[in-house]
């Protein structure tokens, strides 16, 4: 259960997001649309903390996860980035080979010994959907492999560290479609077991595989409901007008 | 005049230009292999110089030259990679890493002769490690620590933040991620500074002039406190000081083909490594 409570968050003097709350319930899927630049990926970032990589930035509100303040002092920032897992916008698997870049999570985690270590790259691989693809190539370079498999290699990798939530930065949109139904598939049957969060500019996307749905416009949240609600019978204008394509 | 024709007189004016500077280059090369070839034996790279230095080998002086390389090697190194790792990975960007930048260019702006003094007066006199290797290696560490760290943090900036960002998000720690992937990525690049700064090393007399290089010194050094003959010194003295200046012509041209042969050696040795890692770390 992953809870926003009056997030405002600042780059330098610019306010990118504006008195956020929101609520995910475990075992769902929550979308966030809206167009480009509105806070997305931003809010996104929040909740493993990724924003703090980045200089002069500021937060004010709570992020609960579980009940617990991720911002405070007493949270461990790596432990909290092993429980909840990331992919990104592009494909980003490391200069390693297969094995090794779902393995790596594992080894810098300290997380078992050579045969568990095996277990877990196998079962992470069969959970992203990749394992009959690459079971007989494993030593060999994650570069080798399509822009669709790298990506679900991306997600292997984060699963492999037994995270309970999973953010999604747009992680399809950088692939043909046929790739792209292979990972909304995948985001439907990791449900079960994982919180899963996706940013998407794509709407039918969001409607396809989500139960919530966040719409952003300039930092603010303009509407949270169930993804149906928001499709069929949206409250505000604003998403009216957006889901429609008549702006964004 | 058309497009399409200027554009051909451009295009054969740098081939000409291109070729004038290899062909300069292969000039130089063939007139020192010509003139110190007949010199060239066995003998001649064995053995110490003798009869106020009109023959005999330079032995000493090769094995000077490489323990100086190695031993700014080891000092500069470590320190350089290191350094570029902090301003480039840790310090993110606010003055201290400008000011660290601005100094570090300055400091490779340093005419040479300068480090030598600077290392006679700091290691040589006031630390008293005395005229020796280890005063020397400090010396000419200290003047390639910029090369080191520039071409270290180019190699660093070379990689994506992608990367990074992969591998923190996975729980790794900073360390972690700069040890496991970043460095792997950057290695064969950060071996290019390794190259530049070897061949740098090993042709300086300027630096060695006044904390290690012996004039005569027909022996092996015991210890990193000895003195020890260098290739450019000898080259120096051999050229301008000998008895019969003329007649050990030869035996100059033959120590600046040994220098020349050791720096490309080297060189060749590092290229191999560097298309070795680059290669392991597109597929391990
Ligand atoms: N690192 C950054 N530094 C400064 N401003 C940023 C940074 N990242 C994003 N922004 C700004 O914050 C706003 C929200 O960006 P983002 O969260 O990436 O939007 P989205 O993912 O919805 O497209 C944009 O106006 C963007 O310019
Ligand atoms: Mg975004």
């Amino acid at each position: 259960m992953i809870e926003a409570k009056n997030i405002d968050f600042y780059y330098g003097d610019f306010h990118a997001l504006k008195n956020i709350s929101m609520a995910m319930e475990a075992n769902t899927v929550t979308a966030f649309i809206g167009p480009s630049g509105c806070g997305k990926s931003t809010f996104l970032r929040l909740f493993n903390r990724m924003n703090d990589l980045i200089d002069g930035t500021r937060l004010t509100g709570e992020c609960l996860v579980d009940g617990q303040n991720i911002y405070s002092k007493s949270i461990h920032v790596d432990e909290l980035r092993k429980k909840i897992g990331m992919v990104f916008q592009k494909a980003n698997p490391f200069p390693k080979s297969i094995f090794e870049n779902v393995a790596y999570g594992l080894r810098v985690n300290n997380m078992g010994d050579k045969s568990f270590i095996r277990q877990r790259v196998e079962e992470s691989l069969a959970a992203a959907a990749l394992w009959d693809e690459v079971k007989d190539k494993l030593k060999k370079s994650a570069f080798e492999l399509s822009g669709g498999q790298q990506q679900r290699l991306c997600i292997a990798r984060a699963l492999a560290v037994s995270p309970s939530i999973l953010l999604m930065d747009e992680p399809a949109s950088a692939l043909d479609p046929i790739s792209t139904s292979k990972i909304e598939e995948l985001i439907h049957s990791l449900k079960k077991d994982y919180t899963i969060v996706i940013v998407t500019h794509n709407m039918q996307q969001a409607a396809r595989v989500s139960d919530k749905t966040g719409f952003f416009m300039l930092g603010d949240l303009i509407e949270f409901s169930d993804t149906k609600k928001m499709f069929l019978s949206p409250e505000k204008e604003q998403t009216q007008n957006y889901i429609t394509g008549r702006f964004g | 005049m058309s497009r399409k024709v200027s554009q051909h007189i451009a295009f054969i004016t740098f081939r000409l230009l291109g070729s004038l500077v290899v062909g300069i280059l292969f000039w130089i090369l063939g007139f020192i292999i010509y003139k110190g070839i007949s010199v060239i034996s066995w003998d001649f790279l064995t053995t110490a110089p003798t009869d106020g230095m009109m023959s005999g080998g330079i032995f000493p002086a090769i094995v000077g030259t490489l323990c100086l390389v190695i031993g700014s090697i080891i000092f500069a190194f470590p320190l350089g990679v290191m350094s570029a790792i902090y301003t480039n990975e840790y310090a993110g960007n606010g003055w201290i890493v400008k000011f660290i930048r601005v100094m570090t260019n300055n400091l490779s702006g340093i005419p040479s002769i300068v480090f030598g003094l600077f290392g006679m007066a700091l290691f040589v006199n006031t630390l008293g490690f005395g005229d020796s290797i280890l005063a020397a290696s400090l010396t000419l560490g200290l003047l390639i620590l910029p090369l080191v760290i520039r071409t270290t943090e180019e190699a660093l900036k070379a990689i994506p933040n992608s990367f990074r960002t992969g591998s923190l998000a996975l729980g790794a720690s900073k360390l972690q991620t700069i040890r496991k992937v970043v460095l792997p990525m950057a290695f064969p690049n950060i071996i290019t500074g390794l190259i530049l700064s070897l061949g740098r090393v090993s042709g300086e007399t300027a630096p060695i002039l006044f904390t290690v290089a012996a004039y005569f010194l027909p022996k092996l050094p015991n210890s990193i406190f000895d003195q020890v003959m260098a290739l450019p010194y000898h080259l120096y003295v051999v050229a301008t000081s000998g008895t019969d200046v003329g007649a050990s012509r030869p035996i100059a041209y033959g120590t600046a083909l040994v220098l020349i042969a050791i720096v490309l050696l080297i060189n060749l040795l590092a290229t191999f490594l560097r298309r070795y890692f680059g290669k392991k770390v597109k597929t391990n």
